[in-house]
């Protein structure tokens, strides 16, 4: 119970966070780096029990009758990663109540914030893989929310929408891997599928269950060619990239791997591919660092890199890369998550990214240059930071791997030369040389901004010195469980800082060495890299692109065929489908033992009169000359349905019935009380088809109807109900107790239809524009969903979008 | 509407309506009623008062915005969905307890989410759609 409250604890106080903001603004930073910090300790406290290898395993049971639970799964993996997303994430909560102390939209970054928290928590603890899709989902959106923050900016939205879109698919292409894999093996629960050994990889849907899930990993983790979201995700607020687009979201995919490797993993297939889109990305990744100016998208290319790095490690799939993945996302988590930081403070501070403008800012931003340094370092790879241990464990596992050895060998070597050369850019080009021509004269940033990455930067450091001994505490909380989740079983290695001088080693000093060479050239380096830009960057963007206008085109022309703003139209498509395709069938019943039942019994007056009234207003609303009779007639005919409702014997049903007649007619009236009367516009033509179409409707539904009450109906669920309502759920009115109770998801689901509706219909009724009303159309102009909402703003598709809807209005009011 | 009539007697229904709306949305367990029902009625209480004083009014006296109501309705129904996981029993299974001598249960905090998601739907329809046809 405390495991599920520690991922709820996030969506809780993601909704009370924007009431918080309010009162506590100045301190908010702070108090929120609370939770994140708590949650921290309390997975801390899990660590002896992961690192004597016994996984916790919690089930809150959900639908027990279908065997669906709530299941959670604290392995090394997951126990690793929830400490980074809680340590980091205290570390962000603070950073951002300094970096957006004065926004107006404060709280509802507050809010994303730490439902992306919950969520990404969410991802990696749960043990059933449908859960994990949930939460999947929702980082997304909490990722699209934040990537938009600044929705005020066309640049922001875009990038939003780019993320989502390329996210959402791979997602949805996931789910579908889930289904399939679940259909095949009959489970989805991680345990059970760790404990299967080789019956996905030996399954004949294996390679479709393959493709479907890398394709959701692939585009969360920015493996290329989906790498391009990632530096337009850099339009979101600097904490966010610290966090999301780094640290902790970026690496759901590697997550994903990283959980089925022992599962998917071990065949060529497997291997061949996992290895291939690692080492390219991370040299497109390096491109990308080098030909940008702008220190956020720098960094956003050395975290592509990054990501490259791990999905080739686990793609090569030996013990040696296994471990040295493990080590690696602990050190990038560390390094990158604190550079992100020291670039948003000299944002926040200098007002400028763009690395050319800056310099001079070590005197004064001093606590901010020595943890850039520290972090730097780190990422350069030299001792005694952490980074040297990763860096040190990749090379050894690269210069091991079985397949393709020297060019996958040769491809690390030079990503991580530029990674190099990224540390240095960071660290030594804005904090040395003389001042530059800042927009803002630079002061030290505020308490809340420094601390984070001093604190990230320093953990770099002190884990790094605790690998001088053989048997260390890192290698056995960290570095060894999460390789043992890897691998799914035990791995038995060292992890320790020095290694004596071996090949490794001077592979090191010749990264290093020649990282710095780079970096001194870099003014002349830079156009090159540059040069590659339409083939690695830009073009993959245009690729999206196109593809995306290409599917605004098709949806703009089924549009303007379907969504024609008609409702005859509408009540034509729904009621021919529905004679379409209730006809056939009825016919294939066979109609010969249909008949209506005499009555039996009496029947009464009202009975009679009340059918009478019924035709009588269905006809007279058919007649009427102006719409408020007609609506007033249909309200007549709602009643009396209302009324045999109480003669059968249905109060509550009729109870609902009047007031929602009630209720339409209002609203009705609302809409048309100010049109004129009818008016005899469409030709003979039209009127027959209409009539054809009434009454081919009314006599499908009459048959339809003596169809249903010549069957048998089975009482098995009514007398289900009708035993169960008082003794188990308490209330006699067995409606409303299935409602609320023995049904309440699916009203849950209902309710939240009926609100995302609500809001729908507000916005869309407020936000609709001046509305073009050419002269002649009558009523019809009334339908007309023409007017754009965001004339001015209309990209290409938008207005094309509007051109196939006039069309066929244009082709109806001729006719 | 400008109606001395309808204005004098709205003032003395609206009471009356939300007050018997209350009355079904309570009793709705054991007889005919409900959350859903009684949302409907309140609601007309509300359109009602729209259509004599004007929307601005209405939403005067309804105080929170519909979009808000529909929040809030959701949250209590959802809350009521986690009181039976807290409970140790599955989700949205019922927990019932005793409140001075009145059983109460989280379907009636479900209920009550029901009840209000429907009255901001209505309304929120209603008033904006009001408030766009006098503009």
């Amino acid at each position: 119970m405390t495991m599920l409250l520690a991922v709820l604890s996030g969506f809780i106080m993601a909704t009370i966070a924007p009431q918080l903001v309010r009162w506590i603004r100045p301190v908010a930073g702070w108090l929120f780096a609370i939770l994140p910090a708590a949650l921290f300790a309390y997975f801390a406290s899990h660590l002896d029990v992961v690192r004597a290898g016994a996984p916790v395993h919690v089930v809150v049971p959900w639908v027990p009758s279908l065997g669906v639970d709530l299941a959670f799964y604290l392995d090394g993996l997951s126990l690793t990663f929830a400490l980074l997303i809680t340590g980091i994430g205290a570390c962000v909560m603070a950073y951002a109540g300094g970096y957006l102390k004065d926004d107006p939209y404060l709280g509802r970054f507050y809010f994303a914030l730490h439902a992306f928290m919950a969520a990404m928590l969410g991802v990696v603890l749960s043990e059933n893989l449908f859960t994990l899709f949930i939460f999947w989902e929702l980082t997304s959106f909490s990722s699209y929310l934040l990537i938009g923050y600044k929705h005020e900016k066309q640049g922001s939205r875009d990038a939003a929408i780019q993320a989502l879109v390329i996210t959402g698919m791979g997602g949805l292409a996931m789910l579908a891997g889930f289904i399939v894999l679940h259909a095949a093996v009959g489970t989805a629960s991680i345990t059970e599928l760790l404990a299967g050994g080789d019956i996905l990889r030996d399954h004949p849907w294996y390679h479709g269950i393959l493709v479907l899930v890398l394709a959701g990993a692939f585009t969360k983790s920015a493996q290329f060619p989906f790498h391009f979201w990632l530096p337009g995700a850099m339009q979101a607020p600097t904490p966010v990239s610290a966090y999301l687009h780094s640290a902790t979201m970026v690496k759901a995919g590697v997550y994903l791997l990283a959980r089925m490797n022992p599962v998917l993993g071990g065949t060529p297939v497997w291997e061949i591919t996992l290895t291939t889109f690692g080492a390219v990305t991370m040299l497109v990744g390096a491109i990308v660092s080098l030909m940008k100016t702008d220190l956020k998208l720098v960094l956003a290319g050395s975290t592509i890199m990054a990501l490259g790095t791990l999905v080739m490690l686990i793609g090569i799939g030996t013990e040696a890369a296994l471990l040295a993945a493990a080590v690696f996302l602990v050190v990038h988590s560390l390094y990158k998550g604190a550079l992100f930081m020291v670039a948003g403070a000299i944002d926040h501070e200098a007002g400028t990214r763009e690395i050319p403008l800056l310099g001079g800012l070590r005197k004064t931003m001093p606590l901010t240059w020595i943890a850039a340094c520290v972090a730097a370092i780190s990422m350069a790879g030299v001792p005694p930071l952490l980074g040297f241990v990763g860096k040190e464990l990749i090379y050894e596992a690269m210069l091991e791997a079985p397949r393709m050895t020297l060019l996958l060998l040769f491809v690390t070597v030079v990503s991580n030369v530029f990674m190099v050369t990224v540390g240095a850019l960071v660290a030594i080009n804005p904090f040395a040389g003389a001042p530059g021509a800042t927009p803002k004269k630079p002061h030290e940033a505020p308490a809340m901004m420094f601390v984070g990455p001093l604190l990230l930067a320093g953990l770099s450091l002190a884990l790094g010195l605790a690998t001088l001994p053989k048997d260390n505490f890192f290698a056995a909380s960290f570095a060894l469980p999460v390789a043992a989740s890897l691998a799914g079983r035990e791995v038995d290695a060292y992890v320790y800082l020095w290694h004596g001088i071996n090949l490794a080693f001077v592979l090191s000093v010749v990264t290093v060495v020649s990282g710095l060479i780079v970096w001194k050239a870099w003014e002349r380096v830079r156009p090159l890299a540059a040069a590659l830009d339409p083939y690695i960057f830009a073009g993959c963007e245009r690729g999206y692109q196109a593809w995306l206008s290409g599917l605004l085109r098709v949806a703009a022309w089924q549009f303007g065929h379907l969504q024609s703003g008609y409702l005859r139209r509408y009540l034509l498509f729904v009621f021919g489908t529905l004679v379409v395709l209730a006809a056939p069938l009825l016919m294939l019943r066979g109609l010969g033992d249909l008949a209506f039942e005499p009555i039996d019994g009496v029947l009464y007056f009202y009975e009679l009169l009340l059918c009478v009234v019924i035709v009588l207003g269905a006809w007279g609303a058919m007649r009427a000359q102006r719409h408020l009779t007609a609506i007033i007639l249909l309200g007549l005919v709602g009643y009396a349905i209302a009324l045999l409702f109480v003669a059968f014997g249905a109060p509550d049903l009729a109870m609902t019935q009047f007031l929602v007649e009630t209720l339409t007619v209002i609203l009705v009236a609302l809409v048309l009380i100010r049109l004129p009367g009818f008016r005899q516009r469409s030709s003979t033509v039209t009127r027959a088809r209409d009539w054809v179409v009434a009454v081919s409707v009314g006599v499908v539904v009459t048959v339809l109807l003596l169809a249903i009450t010549s069957t048998p109906l089975s009482m098995h669920l009514s007398e289900f109900f009708a035993t169960r309502s008082v003794p188990e759920a308490y209330g006699r009115n067995v409606v409303n107790v299935i409602l609320v109770d023995f049904r309440g998801v699916d009203t849950m689901g209902e309710i939240t239809v009926l609100a995302a509706a609500a809001v729908g219909i507000i916005a869309l009724l407020r936000l609709r524009a001046p509305r073009r009303r050419p002269e002649g159309r009558g009523d019809e102009g009334l339908a007309s969903p023409g007017g754009t909402v965001d004339g001015t703003q209309g990209s290409p598709a938008v207005e094309g979008e509007d051109e196939a809807i006039v069309g066929p209005q244009a082709q109806e009011v001729r006719s | 509407m400008n109606s001395v009539i309808l204005r004098a007697a709205t003032r003395l229904l609206v009471t009356l309506m939300l007050l018997f709306s209350l009355f079904l949305l309570w009793r709705g367990h054991n007889l005919p009623g409900g959350g859903f029902i009684g949302g409907l009625f309140a609601a007309s209480s509300f359109a009602l008062y729209g259509i004599a004083f004007g929307p601005d009014k209405a939403r005067e006296i309804v105080r929170v915005s519909p979009t808000t109501l529909c929040g809030a309705g959701l949250l209590a129904a959802v809350a009521a969905g986690f009181l039976g996981l807290f409970a140790s029993k599955p989700f949205m299974a019922g927990v019932w307890g005793s409140l001075g001598g009145v059983k109460v249960g989280s379907p009636l905090l479900f209920d009550i989410g029901v009840y209000l998601v429907v009255i901001g739907f209505t309304l929120g329809v209603l008033l904006t759609m009001e408030e766009e046809e006098r503009a």
